[in-house]
């Protein structure tokens, strides 16, 4: 048994090595949106018409529906670090901060999967 | 830091980390903090928006039709200006947080500068981009 308190347990072992982890992953999804989110938007600039079979053909067409997938998940990734940090500027009280945060995952995760869902029905579904 | 937080830490007498109240940032620095932030909430809403257009891709033909009406009509077409404007100044903008983690141009002057070049760059940019969604011509090349 020992007589040391518990708070002087817990002290002087440095830091748990990650506090730069939201600060690090916002500036990785940055660097990744910079590329993925010209592609997109480059690309919905190009597109020349957009009836549902210009739009689906497109979702078909070579490295697409991969590279939309990977926007929607990085993009909603880095807007939920984001949308994190404006919550927890103006949101100050412990109970209403931690429910709001909860839920602005929860909608983000969300956001993601469907979109994921939708490239891939259309990308992998029967043929136009 | 809540208020709360902050009265009882004075109260018990422990030391305070500078506050954001107590620097002054220059005008162009403040907007161009305050307008990084809009515009990723921006950037957030169209995030929903992408995903709209692409679920309704997924439901087929006659869906997709619904959603088209939906997706042209005048408020929308002005939302794209907008996000276009937005992605724009974002993108800028977040390249020059980038620069900023590397260790250049923190300093004052330097930083006031950049702010205006942000402007200047996301402007043009915008203006490209928006010209290139909204004027038949500009596209078809």
């Amino acid at each position: 048994m020992s007589w040391r308190s518990a708070l002087g347990r817990a002290e002087g072992h440095g830091s748990a090595q990650d506090g730069v982890g939201h600060w690090w992953l916002q500036r990785l999804t940055s660097v990744a949106l910079i590329v993925l989110g010209v592609w997109l938007t480059v690309s919905l600039l190009a597109l020349q018409a957009h009836d549902y079979l210009a739009v689906a053909g497109w979702i078909r067409t070579g490295w697409t529906a991969p590279v939309l997938i990977a926007f929607v998940v990085v993009g909603a990734w880095h807007s939920q670090l984001g949308v994190r940090v404006v919550v927890e500027d103006y949101v100050h009280e412990l109970g209403p901060k931690t429910l709001t945060l909860a839920l602005v995952t929860f909608a983000h995760v969300a956001v993601a999967a469907v979109g994921v869902y939708a490239v891939l029905k259309v990308a992998l579904g029967s043929p136009l | 830091m809540s208020a709360r937080e902050t009265s009882e830490a004075v109260a018990r007498g422990r030391p305070l980390s500078p506050h954001m109240s107590i620097y002054k940032m220059s005008r162009y620095c403040l907007l161009s903090s305050i307008l990084n932030r809009g515009t990723g909430l921006i950037l957030s809403a169209g995030l929903l928006l992408l995903v709209y257009w692409l679920v309704s891709v997924a439901e087929g033909e006659r869906a997709y039709a619904a959603a088209l009406a939906v997706l042209s009509s005048v408020p929308l077409e002005i939302a794209y200006a907008l996000l276009l404007a937005a992605f724009s100044y974002h993108l800028v903008a977040g390249v020059r947080h980038l620069i900023w983690d590397t260790g250049h141009g923190l300093s004052r002057m330097q930083s006031r500068r950049s702010a205006f070049w942000v402007f200047a760059a996301s402007i043009v940019i915008a203006i490209a981009l928006i010209a290139w969604a909204f004027i038949p011509a500009a596209g078809a090349r």
